[in-house]
This record gives C-alpha cells, sequence and structure tokens, in this order.
C-alpha cells in the first residue's frame, strides 16, 4: 500500500487505478445494500459466483456488491456492464439464465427487465426506468458505480480529488466561503445553515475542536443516511475531512446506530484505508493538516439524533439533551467547539468543493439550494431512495418518481420529517418541496422520510402512533415533554378505542401548546403529528368520538368483521383459517363470525377470494344480526 | 462467564472511560444480555460508578438487563410497516409467543422485541427471527416461521 504522500502522488495513483480498469470487460453488480441483501442479494451473488467458476468465467466477468441505488421496490438489483442492462427482483434461480443468456450470449432475459405498468413497454437500461429518470441523482448515483468495500473504486470516480483541492488549493476561509455561497442547509432535520455552524466553531478560541457526522438516523421509514454510509463511505469521510479543515479541527467522530452493522463495519473500513493511503492521519496528503476519526456506535435512542444529546453519548453518558443557550458549534464534547452535520450534508460537502458552489446552486430554489434525497415510503408502488431538485412539488415525488399509490387506492396524506413531522393532505400536494414550504404547511424536512398513506390508513391512528413512538423515546428530562406526550397519547387511545368524548380535541390542542415548552427539538416538535392531522383530518377526529366509526376502518375497538350472506359461496377459507376459531361454517353453510370469539386480526378479510369479496368492515353502525339458521343452507 | 473475556473488550477500547457505552455493546453483543458481574468488572476498572452503569443500560434501548432468549423476534414497527399492518403481525406474534415485546418466555425460547425502522420498508410488514428477514408477512405465515424455530 503506498502512502499517498502529495497531490501528485494521488492522481498518479488514480491513473494507475484507471488504466487498469478495463471499460469493456462484463461487470455484474449486485446492490448489496440492506434492503437488498434483506430480500436475498447475498445468495444471489454467491450464485454469480458459483456460476462463474462453473463456465471458467471467473477472471474474464468482474462480480461486485455496490451501494444502493435506491430501488429497493425491486430489489435485488443486478446491472451487467457495459451495456448497464438493469434485472429486477433476481432471484438466485435466474443466475444460471443470466450468465449463459446475458454474458455469454449477449440477449436479454426478458422477464427481468422493468416493465412500464401503464405503457406494457420493457426497459432495459436503468436510465430508461421512469422511476430513475424523473430525479436528479447527484449523490446517489455514485452509489452503484463503486464497489463500497473498495477505495479504489472512488479513487477511480475522483475520490479524494475534493480533498486535494481543499488543502492544496484554497485557504480554510476560501473553503468556508464555498460552503457559505452554496448555502448548504443541513439535511438532518431543522435545516440550519452548514456553514454558519462552521463559522462560530472556527471563530471560537478554544484551539481543540471537533467535526461530528451524524448517522443516528432515528427516524422510521428514513434510511438514506444509512445508504450513503453503506454505499459510499469514503464520500461523507471526505466531506468530513474538508469540514475538519475549513473549522481548524484534528479530530472526529462518526455517530453510527448499532442498528445499521453493514454501515459501521463499512465505514470502519473505510477509515481503514484512508489511513492507510495517507488520506487520514498525520500530515495528510503531505499539506501538513492532521486528522484522525473515530467510530462511536448508539446504543439505540431517537434522542441521541438531537446534537446537544448525541454528543453526550460520545462522552460516554446517558444521551439527554442539554440547553443550548450556549451553542454545540461553541460549547459541544467535553465543552469544546464542536461542529456536527449529518451524512447528507457531509456528502454534499465533498460535491461542493469539488464542483464548485455555482454548480450545487444551480439546483434547488433560492432558500434551499441543492437535491435532497428522500426516502419514500409506505402506500406507494416504487418504494425506495429518491433524490430530487428541492423545489419539485410533493406531486410529482409521489406520482411520477413513485408511481402512485398500488391497487387502485385513494391517496390521503403524506407525512414528511419524521415523528416531528407532520401530515399533508391531497389538497397540499402542489407544494414545492423546500425547508421553509413544508414548515409552513404545519410539517418540516426532516431528514427526508416521506411515508404515503392511503384510504386504508386511519390519521387519529397515525398520530397516536407518533407519540406512542415518542414517548419511548422522550428522554425524561423536561416535563411537559415526558407528561405532555403520555396525557396526549392517553387522549389519542381513548379516541381511537371509542372512548373519546367531545372536547378532547381542544384539550389535545391546549397539551400540544404546553407540550412545546420543552428544551429540545423532540419535545417542541412532538404535537406536530397531532397538530397537523386535526389540522387536516379534524373530521376524523369527530367521527372517531361522535359517531364512534373510523372512517378508514383501520382502529380495531371501532370495526367489525361481517360476512355478507348473499356474497359467501361457503368455500371454507376463512373458516379455516381463522386463528379465533371464530367463524362457524361447514358444506354449503353460510359462514357466520362469531361477534364475541372475533378478535378483529383480519385474516377472514385477507383470505376471502376477491371474487367474492363477503367479508367486510364495518363501523359506526350495528353489525346485522347473524342469518337465522334455516336460511345457512346452500342451494 | 468469563472475567477474561470481559477484560479483554475493556482492553479493546483502551480501557477508556468515554468509551463505556461502546464497551456495552460488545459485552451485549457477546451475551446477548449484560450479566451483572460483567458491569462490576467494568465499573472496577474503569472505575465508574455503578450507579452510572446502570443509568446507561436502562437509559439506552439496546441493552437488556435480563437474559435473552434462544431466538430473538423482531418486529418492526417503524412507521412504513406500521401504514402495512405491523400491529397485526405483532399481535400475532404475541398470541404464538404469549409473550409481548420486551418480554423473554420462561423456557428462555423466544424473545420478542419491537423495532422501529429495519430500513428496508420495501418489504414492510417485516419481522426479523435470529437476523434472517421475513418480508410482506402476513398474520397467517407466521406461525409457521415460529414453529420451525427450536
Amino acid at each position: 500500500m503506498t502512502m499517498l504522500s502529495s497531490p501528485e502522488k494521488l492522481e498518479c495513483a488514480r491513473k494507475d487505478i484507471v488504466s487498469r480498469i478495463d471499460p469493456t470487460k462484463p461487470c455484474i453488480s449486485v446492490c448489496a445494500g440492506a434492503g437488498c441483501l434483506a430480500s436475498g442479494a447475498a445468495e444471489v451473488i454467491a450464485a454469480f459466483k458459483t456460476e462463474l467458476e462453473f463456465h471458467g468465467l471467473t477472471t474474464e466477468v468482474n462480480t461486485k456488491g455496490t451501494g444502493c441505488p435506491g430501488f429497493c421496490e425491486r430489489g435485488p438489483i443486478v446491472m451487467i456492464y457495459p451495456e448497464e442492462i438493469c434485472y429486477l427482483r433476481v432471484k438466485p434461480e435466474d443466475v444460471a439464465e443470466i450468465v449463459s443468456h446475458t454474458i455469454k450470449e449477449k440477449k436479454l432475459v426478458d422477464r427481468l427487465l422493468y416493465v412500464d405498468p401503464a405503457t406494457g413497454e420493457k426497459a432495459t437500461r436503468e436510465s430508461d426506468i421512469p422511476f430513475y429518470k424523473n430525479q436528479q441523482r447527484n449523490i446517489l448515483s455514485e452509489n452503484l458505480r463503486i464497489d463500497s468495500k473498495s477505495i479504489d473504486d472512488y479513487l477511480a470516480i475522483g475520490g479524494y480529488s475534493a480533498l486535494s483541492k481543499a488543502l492544496f488549493q484554497m485557504s480554510p476561509e476560501e473553503v468556508m466561503g464555498e460552503v457559505k455561497k452554496s448555502n448548504l442547509r443541513g439535511r438532518g432535520g431543522g435545516g440550519f445553515p452548514a456553514w454558519r455552524k462552521w463559522e462560530e466553531s472556527r471563530n471560537a478560541p478554544d484551539p481543540i475542536k471537533y467535526v461530528i457526522v451524524n448517522a443516528d438516523e432515528g427516524d422510521p421509514g428514513a434510511f438514506m443516511d444509512r445508504a450513503l454510509i453503506e454505499g459510499n463511505p469514503h464520500s461523507i469521510l471526505e466531506g468530513l475531512i474538508i469540514g475538519a479543515y475549513a473549522v481548524g479541527a484534528h479530530e472526529g467522530f462518526i455517530y453510527v446506530r448499532q442498528e445499521y452493522p453493514l454501515a459501521v463495519i463499512n465505514i470502519n473500513l473505510a477509515i481503514r484505508q484512508a489511513g492507510e493511503r495517507g488520506l487520514l492521519g498525520k500530515n495528510i496528503l503531505g499539506s501538513g493538516f492532521d486528522f484522525t476519526v473515530k467510530v462511536h456506535m448508539g446504543a439505540g435512542a431517537f434522542v441521541c439524533g438531537e446534537s446537544s444529546a448525541l454528543m453526550t453519548a460520545l462522552e460516554g453518558r446517558a444521551g439527554e439533551p442539554r440547553p443550548k443557550y450556549i451553542h454545540t458549534a461553541v460549547k459541544g464534547v467535553w465543552d469544546h467547539p464542536s461542529v456536527l452535520n449529518n451524512v447528507e450534508t457531509w456528502a454534499n460537502v465533498t460535491q461542493i468543493i469539488s464542483k464548485g458552489a455555482d454548480w450545487f446552486t444551480q439546483f434547488g430554489t433560492k432558500g434551499s439550494t441543492g437535491t435532497k434525497i428522500f426516502s419514500l415510503v409506505g402506500k406507494i408502488t416504487n418504494t425506495g431512495l429518491v433524490e430530487v431538485p428541492m423545489g419539485v412539488t410533493l406531486r410529482d415525488i409521489i406520482e411520477k418518481v413513485g408511481g402512485g399509490i398500488p391497487g387502485g387506492k385513494q391517496f390521503k396524506a403524506v407525512q414528511t420529517g419524521g415523528p416531528s413531522g407532520g401530515c399533508i393532505p391531497e389538497a397540499q400536494l402542489d407544494l414545492p418541496v423546500d425547508f421553509d414550504e413544508l414548515t409552513k404547511a404545519g410539517s418540516m424536512m426532516g431528514s427526508g422520510g416521506m411515508i404515503v398513506m392511503d384510504e386504508d390508513t386511519c390519521m387519529v391512528d397515525i398520530a397516536r402512533y407518533f407519540l406512542d413512538f415518542l414517548k419511548d423515546e422522550s428522554c425524561g428530562k423536561c416535563t411537559p415533554c415526558r407528561e405532555g406526550i403520555r396525557q396526549m397519547l392517553k387522549v389519542l387511545t381513548n379516541i381511537t378505542t371509542g372512548k373519546g368524548k367531545e372536547g378532547d380535541v381542544e384539550l389535545l390542542e391546549e397539551l400540544a401548546e404546553s407540550t412545546g415548552a420543552a428544551l429540545c427539538a423532540l419535545g417542541k416538535s412532538a404535537p406536530n403529528p397531532v397538530l397537523s392531522t386535526i389540522r387536516y383530518f379534524r373530521e376524523e377526529y369527530e367521527a372517531h368520538i361522535r359517531q364512534k366509526k373510523c372512517p378508514a376502518l383501520s382502529c380495531k375497538e371501532l370495526i367489525a368483521f361481517h360476512i355478507d350472506p348473499d356474497k359467501c359461496k361457503a368455500c371454507g377459507t376463512c373458516f379455516r383459517q381463522c386463528p379465533a376459531e371464530a367463524i362457524d361454517g361447514g358444506k354449503k353453510r353460510i359462514h357466520v363470525i362469531d361477534q364475541e370469539k372475533c378478535t378483529k386480526c383480519g385474516t377472514c378479510f385477507d383470505v376471502c377470494p376477491p371474487r367474492f369479496g363477503a367479508v367486510r368492515k364495518i363501523s359506526g353502525e350495528p353489525v346485522p344480526a347473524p342469518i337465522p339458521e334455516e336460511q345457512r343452507a346452500m342451494a | 462467564m468469563d472475567i477474561a473475556k470481559i477484560d479483554q473488550i475493556i482492553e479493546n477500547h483502551n480501557g477508556e472511560e468515554s468509551s463505556l457505552i461502546q464497551i456495552l455493546l460488545d459485552i451485549q453483543s457477546e451475551y446477548h444480555w449484560l450479566p451483572k458481574e460483567a458491569l462490576a468488572r467494568v465499573g472496577e476498572r474503569l472505575q465508574v460508578p455503578m450507579s452510572r452503569i446502570q443509568q446507561i443500560a436502562s437509559f439506552y434501548k439496546a441493552f437488556s438487563l435480563v437474559p435473552k432468549g434462544r431466538h430473538e423476534v423482531h418486529v418492526c414497527v417503524g412507521t412504513a410497516c406500521h401504514v402495512r399492518g405491523a400491529q397485526r403481525v405483532l399481535d400475532t406474534v404475541q398470541d404464538i409467543t404469549g409473550i409481548g415485546p420486551g418480554e423473554t418466555d420462561a423456557e428462555l425460547k423466544f424473545s420478542v422485541e419491537t423495532v422501529n425502522c429495519l430500513g428496508c420498508c420495501a418489504l414492510g410488514p417485516v419481522m426479523e427471527v435470529d437476523g434472517k428477514h421475513h418480508g410482506n408477512i402476513a398474520p397467517s405465515q407466521i406461525a409457521s416461521v415460529l414453529n420451525n424455530c427450536e
């Protein structure tokens, strides 16, 4: 391993790596992100290796596990280069055919290609698939060009050239200036301008300073930071070193959730590789600048995503937030100035330095520059990671990229900003997505979770769900948060279980106001899910309270299952599968649900063949009396 | 329990007090819980009072102060899984195992936990048994998965 002791040596090493790459040599890239691994990508990679060996092709064909390209819905994803063929939902059984057809005979395996649901047309390349076509993937696109465990791959696509540029062609002030000009705002939650934290830290007199990557991605339903750290760890590291240089820090931390084991492995590996090449440690690239970095695993506490709590956790203590009258940028870890930015923010820093602030600001809006990665999940056709310029509308994201709602259902709301965010209804779908517009709509950008809900989602239950989450995650330090969340949850649970009463909505609004008196953003924003659902879906609250009816037919205590005697064909499917043995049936006998025994698990509803559709949910009205015994026999 | 192993874990972190959480995480991943003797050893070596260790062990979700079952069942209750019916999955798991989230059965066969997001939302609702993901799982399929556990 050669130490890269000057920018020239870095460029030489890069040239050497690039010269060894044969662009015509076939390469099979399989997404090895956590989503695809969960759907069997590791088995697919293993199958390719065995199959290539069997055909004696191991030296002629490369295989690599890449980072997540984002199309999780259709994983495991396989890309074949140089033709850039994109195969979706590949199973180990498909591997033999891919090798014999595509690799050896250069033919396509049609059934693994993307089929446009509207036109029925097949797409061979990734760029032809609407999900990708409608994105602006400045950051995510690098993920699938590299093997996430290889520093050579990162160097081959220009990696660490931004660092070299910053160290040798720019002063720390110039780096700061470029970031300021780009108006990069923090991608982790609040959208605070990154340069302001940097400047504050840089100007603080304390000579010991820290820079920190916040990869404690705790928002349920958000996984873009994980995809970046797993898929392209060097880009985060490079951004961090550049930031350290600008701020004047010589030590850094990367705080990763322990729930992301692959991210922990890949970032540790990247740190080791960078150290071996002289890109980390003493005298980086011969510039005289020293910087070391340590990985700290989070032990499972949502509140640790908050800056001051995270810093307390770094010190080895229980992660409770503290008042920030003095910013953490001035007094952070062990009271030293500490700049904390989110994973995606650091990844953007690398690109801003490498391509310039002017390049960066051509994307996005005036107040919110650049692109943003969202994790588009829930009731959406194309679940996955989506990178779009700031300012596109929610409708474009959901319909053009996300492919709309599956199963012919009606869109109801989209929840952004995680547990601190809010729900945005259909009427506001033309809202441009940027930091300020989302806040105006009563939600927030947050880290970029976007959960789509359809007509089957109960909005009161969603508010209850988030408060239940926050009740567990509140650290308990401030009374308004600890008690306020608990009381709001109690009222919401009452409403969803049919015990709601007049005045509950007003009580929630009142409680929301006082919960906002908490210290940190967790408590302050905890009422958002409640307030935004009341604001846009008040009638659902009222239906639960007044008519004891759940309009979405979702709240268990407010619904009943009923078999329509006119539609039941006595097929026995529900009868056999009911785990509570609550269905009375038999050959040629119309089935009846015993409401006393029914646990409302919904199995009968799921298994009733759609051509009969005999099982229905009822809410807010009495269950029809069971059909008399003598009428149950079928002809 | 092997005290030498605990010492080794502490050594790996240079016996630094600031690495307390990292040390406890390593012990947790080794034993799947935090045995009392291990905590006593950590306190002694790091010169940290037991009260602080207890505070950390109870504050962070990753730690368990009681032994875990042979099979760890994690039901994802992240938002994406929630809107796709995670509650029904959890109800069914509870019915079959007889234990709720955070509990371990008397035979130490199962431990059930809810997790806030496994990050594979495309597969929701997701249940994870001993590290293996079961995606798009219907309540009716859960019994056969759990019955395969010895």
